[in-house]
């Protein structure tokens, strides 16, 4: 709680003027039965029909005051909630966009999305219920019992009675309930999980002709939702008026020994109309109090699952400003992987082992292997996603762990396997790489990325729309801008991750073509499967898993690299092998 | 007494989150036919309509007796009242009378109420259970085309969220609307013969009330329906970033993404304060007419009573009477809100149900129990839209056993062929046999089983890796399963695993890798046995070394097994009997490897363009 507290910090000013206004809003109410009982005993009792318009304007002001702050609650609390709703949702934003990798993969996207959206709409919705309600309900409780003894001690002692009796009742609704809701959610969210399957995998399903299994396994799903559904429900419909009987019942109780001191004189009969509107509100009020705490949990649930992101240090932080260095971007960039060790969280083996090559400007260098062998991790090491476990990386001889990461990250163009684009206009899209880059050099990255084509070719050629996730593009035209991308960077060092793979034969030839043209005083590394891809760099790192199997050109890992060798004539005949 | 209503509804609030009345003021969707789709939507009702009658006559009776009570109340109080003030003394055996027929109406309006929502639960549950079942029968009827037209989200929304609209509303809304209907008749009726006079005062507060809550209402559909649109864009924007984190991160875009985050969320707080505000508004403005009608009563009332010419008891009632018609009406235009919005969610959920299905099987189908693999491809036409054909007169010719490789640019529409082969899709003109026989003629069960079929986006369930390889084949035994798995060289690694072919894949199955993933679906083909094998760029997605055993597993899998395969690798179709070349969702040439060559076509041009690109000798 504590972190969510802090940001909840500058609106404690208006939280307690809420509380006031409630305060005086529940003075109000409490008061009107008191003026009520004071007509019935000293205006129609006595037949004072002066007094009673008097109460009667009296309570009509009251009345009015009591909406006021009601109105005025209401202002305030929807500001104060909404806007701790504002604040913590960009807490929550800002800490994710600076989680490393490994915090993210942690959490996962889709909850780390639900937490940003979902779980702080429900701890905004919680904070504006507890202003207006969990506020009003004690105090109008407490207010109520002290109004109730002050019309009679003597009888105020059923309540002592009758709040641990409601209270016990509540409690064990929602002993009962809370672990049926759970349930019910538990079922949707398998019949959802089953639903989603077969959408996904219709074609398999049809294909093995399952559909009557699957249908079999949704009608389970179905039924089992459904009779947890109807036994929730049917205890809920005990549940309220049961409840209601209950407080109705007290009503009566109340009537009956209230008269029997009526009859003693010691208790007038609007004090016991009084004493009775109060007894209703005391056990109304617990009831709502009782009903916050069944409605706590999922708010908690919430509450936790925001604490744990904010809670949540980026595991790769910045060097601090005195131990940082800068270096002076050297006349030709450099990259050297020196010993590099690298294990995910929680896995057994590493995936990288005692990796070592370097490369220079000017050069291409080409990691290929298997699926697994540790390609696309030892890219993510030198866009520091992650942090090596022994050895080092360095560029232009400073270890990346000594660079502030914006220093590290604005020197590498980098071109990720599943080319991702954002909505915003094809222009946009590539300026991404370099927010100031003029029109020229946008035009000039999609040339060399062969883009240009296509993008003259949509209706407003570079303002088109690109839609969320690309997804009115082909997976080659989305590759093909995500280069253009890393293009208009001009970075030192360029890291193609198995980008040419969405691509066709004859594209992917004209665009490393383009590329060689280009880009002669920068890095170049290429992470690939396919052997066509690689074969003329000068340098060919082999990695099987995670180790590296050979360094060397094409010819030269042709003769020493057994591996490499393996993988080339899975790939290619023996007339383009040579 | 008074606030009973008012903390009930709070108490729906809390419950339901955004649900309840919130929900009521929040959303204003129609359907397009409310009648027709009220109508259909009773057809599902029509079965429990006994109980349905059940429910009504409990709903009006426990409401009825709800009414009664301060009526009876009031006989108590008047009694203390004119009993203490007389000297008589007060006739506590009739007060004890009076009490408990007061006691046995309460009893009796919790029993009904209980009753009738007892009853409902059954029904609306089985309803929905109903149209759930309906809505998968249907599923597995519709053609490909649907969903290749659809996101999935679209299709589970309308299972999960619009069932469940139509679920609660059938679960509460229904009776409170009896209820509230019962209730303002009944009150307004009990208030009449107390007092005329009074009710005239306490009704004339009813159209102030109607209107106010029409006013504050609409403005806050308003600022819900803001609120509810920068959501969707704040929830986007989140997704879009989040997905996209690795990029975010590599080009510093931080910083920009969080300007685009703080100008969205700024735009959301400022409409939702004024909704929570707006809508907050009710409650008080309803309090307030509530007790200007209170006072006015109190007031009136005393003067009355002190006449002589009402019972204290009486004023007692039409207090609580007072508090009680208010609130039902208030909650009838939110429940009106609710049915409109349950009829557009029933309207949806009717739209797939009215989905065209696939054809039939013919009744008199042909079944072949010993495919031999022979296809027949004749003058084939198709396109998936009007107007674009992908097939204007395919032929091709596969005997038993044959390999058939169909390439091209990504996109070219190569999947298209085994949508035909599958009859994912029907062809528009000529026609596709198998061993001499139209694949129409045939039962889709008895099609698909002899097929095999790997495809590029390898599915698998939540479930253990035994289950999904056992996919292929129900009826496989452990033995068959593991011989299946070792084929496909996945045995190898299905035992590294922590609980081995136990090992429950989750729900992306993220807990494997990709290339696993592939040797997964692979196990499960061989372990189907077909007759005729479809590959999908099957093993792009396995690691080379491993591609290689699996191609070794691939060959004696296809020995006297006609396969189609998709593949970029111009190196695994070499070897084809027949090549398909696509280009741009059309065959543009087809032919054996050396024939095409000759041809110097697209195809040549395909593969020396990946020739000169491996030969180039130096780098720049």
């Amino acid at each position: 709680m504590n972190v969510l507290l802090r940001y909840f910090r500058p609106f404690w000013p208006t939280a307690l003027l809420v509380i006031l206004l409630v305060l005086m809003q529940s003075f109000s109410q409490l008061f009107l039965p008191t003026l009520m009982a004071d007509i019935v005993d000293k205006g129609i009792a006595v037949g004072d029909i002066g007094f009673i318009m008097r109460s009667g304007v009296l309570m009509l002001l009251v009345a009015a005051l009591g909406v006021a702050c009601a109105v005025a609650a209401s202002y305030f609390s929807a500001r104060t909630g909404t806007g701790y709703g504002r604040n913590l949702r960009r807490a929550v934003f800002a800490r994710i966009l600076s989680f490393s990798l490994q915090e993210y993969d942690r959490f996962g996207a889709a909850s780390l999305i639900t937490r940003t959206t979902n779980d702080v709409t429900q701890v905004q919705m919680m904070v504006m219920g507890a202003l207006r309600m969990a506020a009003m309900a004690p105090l109008m409780m407490i207010g109520s019992v002290i109004m109730a003894v002050s019309r009679d001690v003597h009888l105020s002692r059923m309540i002592l009675f009758l709040v641990p009796v409601l209270a016990a009742a509540v409690i064990a609704l929602a002993r009962i309930g809370v672990p049926l809701f759970k349930a019910i959610q538990e079922k949707l969210d398998r019949l959802n999980l089953v639903l989603r399957e077969n959408l996904t995998g219709i074609r398999v399903i049809r294909a093995f002709n399952r559909d009557e299994y699957e249908s079999r396994r949704f009608d389970a799903a179905n039924l089992d939702l459904t009779r947890t559904a109807v036994l929730v429900n049917r205890l809920m419909a005990a549940a309220m008026p049961g409840m209601m009987a209950l407080i109705n019942l007290a009503a009566v109780a109340a009537v009956w020994f209230g008269g029997r001191r009526v009859a003693e004189g010691t208790l007038q009969v609007g004090s016991l109309m009084a004493f009775l509107q109060y007894l209703m509100q005391i056990l109304f009020s617990l009831m709502m109090v009782s009903m916050m705490f069944v409605m706590l949990p999922r708010a908690m649930a919430s509450v936790n699952r925001i604490r744990a992101v904010l809670e949540t240090e980026p595991g790769i932080a910045d060097p601090p400003e005195e131990e940082a260095q800068v270096p002076a971007s050297a006349e030709r960039a450099l990259v050297e992987f020196r010993n590099v060790t690298f294990r995910y969280p929680g896995a057994e083996v590493p995936v990288l082992r005692d990796v070592s090559f370097c490369t220079r400007a000017g050069e291409v260098t080409a990691i290929i292997g298997g699926t697994g062998a540790g390609k696309s991790t030892l890219v993510n090491l030198l866009l520091r996603f992650y942090d090596v476990d022994s050895g080092s990386i360095l560029v232009n001889g400073v270890d990346i762990r000594r660079l502030p990461q914006e220093v590290l990250r604005k020197k590498i163009g980098y071109v990720p396997q599943q080319a991702l684009l954002f909505s915003g206009s094809v222009a946009d899209n590539i300026r991404c790489g370099k927010e100031d880059a003029g029109d020229e050099e946008v035009r000039r990255a999609a040339e060399v990325a062969q883009a240009l084509d296509f993008i003259m070719a949509m209706p407003r050629g570079f303002d088109s729309e690109v839609a969320q996730g690309g997804v009115n593009l082909s997976g080659g035209q989305k590759q093909r801008l995500a280069i253009a991308r890393a293009l208009v960077r001009r970075p030192e060092i360029y890291i193609f991750d198995d980008s040419f793979s969405a691509l066709d034969f004859r594209t992917d030839a004209r665009l490393r073509r383009a590329l060689r043209e280009e880009v002669s005083d920068a890095v170049i590394l290429i992470v690939a499967q396919r052997v066509s891809t690689v074969m003329d760099a000068q340098r060919i790192v082999v990695l099987d898993a995670g180790k590296v199997a050979g360094i060397g050109t094409h010819k030269e890992l042709l003769e020493s690299c057994p591996v490499y060798r393996e993988i080339v004539y899975s790939q290619l005949s023996e007339e383009e092998i040579v | 007494m008074r606030e009973e209503r008012r903390d009930r509804q709070q108490g729906a609030r809390v419950r339901g989150g955004m649900g309840g009345p919130m929900r009521g003021l929040a959303l204003n969707e129609k359907a397009r036919d409310a009648r027709g789709t009220f109508r259909r939507l009773r057809g599902y009702l029509r079965p429990h309509l006994g109980q349905l009658a059940l429910v009504f006559v409990l709903a009006v009776l426990s409401a009825s007796f709800g009414i009664l009570s301060p009526k009876v109340l009031g006989l108590a109080t008047t009694e203390l009242f004119t009993g203490s003030r007389s000297g008589a003394g007060i006739d506590f055996a009739y007060i004890g009378k009076v009490l408990l027929l007061l006691s046995g109406l309460y009893i009796l309006n919790a029993l009904f109420a209980f009753g009738q929502q007892f009853v409902m639960a059954g029904v609306a549950q089985r309803t929905v259970y109903e149209l759930r079942r309906e809505i998968k029968e249907k599923l597995s009827k519709l053609p490909l085309s649907y969903y290749d037209s659809r996101t999935h989200g679209e299709v589970l929304s309308r299972v999960t969220n619009d069932v469940d609209v139509i679920s609660s509303t059938l679960q509460q809304s229904v009776t409170q609307l009896i209820t509230a209907a019962v209730t303002i008749v009944g009150t307004v009726v009990m208030m009449l013969t107390i007092s005329p006079l009074l009710t005239l005062v306490t009704l004339l507060v009813l159209p102030a009330a109607s209107w106010l809550t029409g006013q504050i209402a609409r403005r806050s559909r308003k600022y819900f329906s803001g609120q509810q649109k920068y959501l969707g864009e704040l929830n986007g924007h989140v997704e879009e970033m989040l997905t996209g984190h690795k990029i975010v991160k590599a080009y510093g875009r931080e910083e920009h993404s969080l300007r685009q985050f703080d100008a969205i969320n700024a735009e959301l707080y400022s409409t939702a304060w004024k909704a929570q505000f707006v809508s907050g508004l009710i409650m008080p403005v309803m309090n307030l007419l509530n007790n200007i009608g209170f006072i006015v009563i109190c007031a009136a009332g005393g003067v009355l009573v002190f006449r002589g010419r009402m019972a204290i008891g009486d004023l007692q009632a039409m207090i609580q009477y007072s508090r009680r018609y208010t609130q039902p009406i208030t909650q009838t235009a939110s429940i009106a809100n609710i049915i409109q919005s349950a009829l557009a969610a029933a309207e949806r959920v009717f739209e797939v149900l009215d989905e065209e299905e696939e054809p039939a099987d013919k009744p008199a189908a042909r079944v072949l129990t010993a495919p031999r693999g022979n296809v027949r491809i004749e003058g084939v036409r198709f396109g998936y839209k009007e107007g674009e054909l992908v097939y204007e007169d395919l032929n091709i010719e596969v005997r038993q056993g044959q390999t058939v490789a169909i390439v091209g640019p990504t996109g070219a529409g190569k999947t298209t062929l085994v949508n035909l082969l599958m009859r994912f899709y029907d062809v528009q003109a000529g026609s596709i046999k198998v061993d001499g026989v139209d694949i129409r003629d045939l039962p889709r069960r008895n099609l698909r089983s002899i097929f095999g079929m790997v495809l590029q986006d390898t599915w698998l369930f939540k479930g253990t890796i035994r289950d999904n390889i056992a996919y292929g084949r129900l009826d496989a035994s452990e033995a068959e399963i593991v011989r299946a798995a070792e084929a496909a060289h996945a045995d190898r690694f299905i035992r590294t695993l922590p609980q081995g072919y136990d090992t429950v894949l989750n729900e992306e199955a993220s807990n494997i890798s990709q290339g696993q993933k592939q040797l997964l679906t692979i196990a499960r083909a061989i372990l189907a046995d077909p007759a005729i094998l479809i590959l999908d760029e099957a093993t792009s997605n396995v690691d080379t070394r491993t591609e290689i055993l699996i191609q070794q597993a691939m060959e004696k899998l296809m020995q006297g097994r006609t396969s189609f395969v998709i593949a970029h690798r111009l190196s695994t179709i070499r070897n084809a009997d027949l090549i398909l070349v696509m280009n741009e969702g059309r065959i543009v040439e087809q032919g054996t490897h050396a024939e095409l060559l000759a041809k110097k076509g697209f195809y040549a041009d395909l593969y020396t363009s990946q020739f000169a690109a491996s030969r180039q000798p130096e780098a720049g």
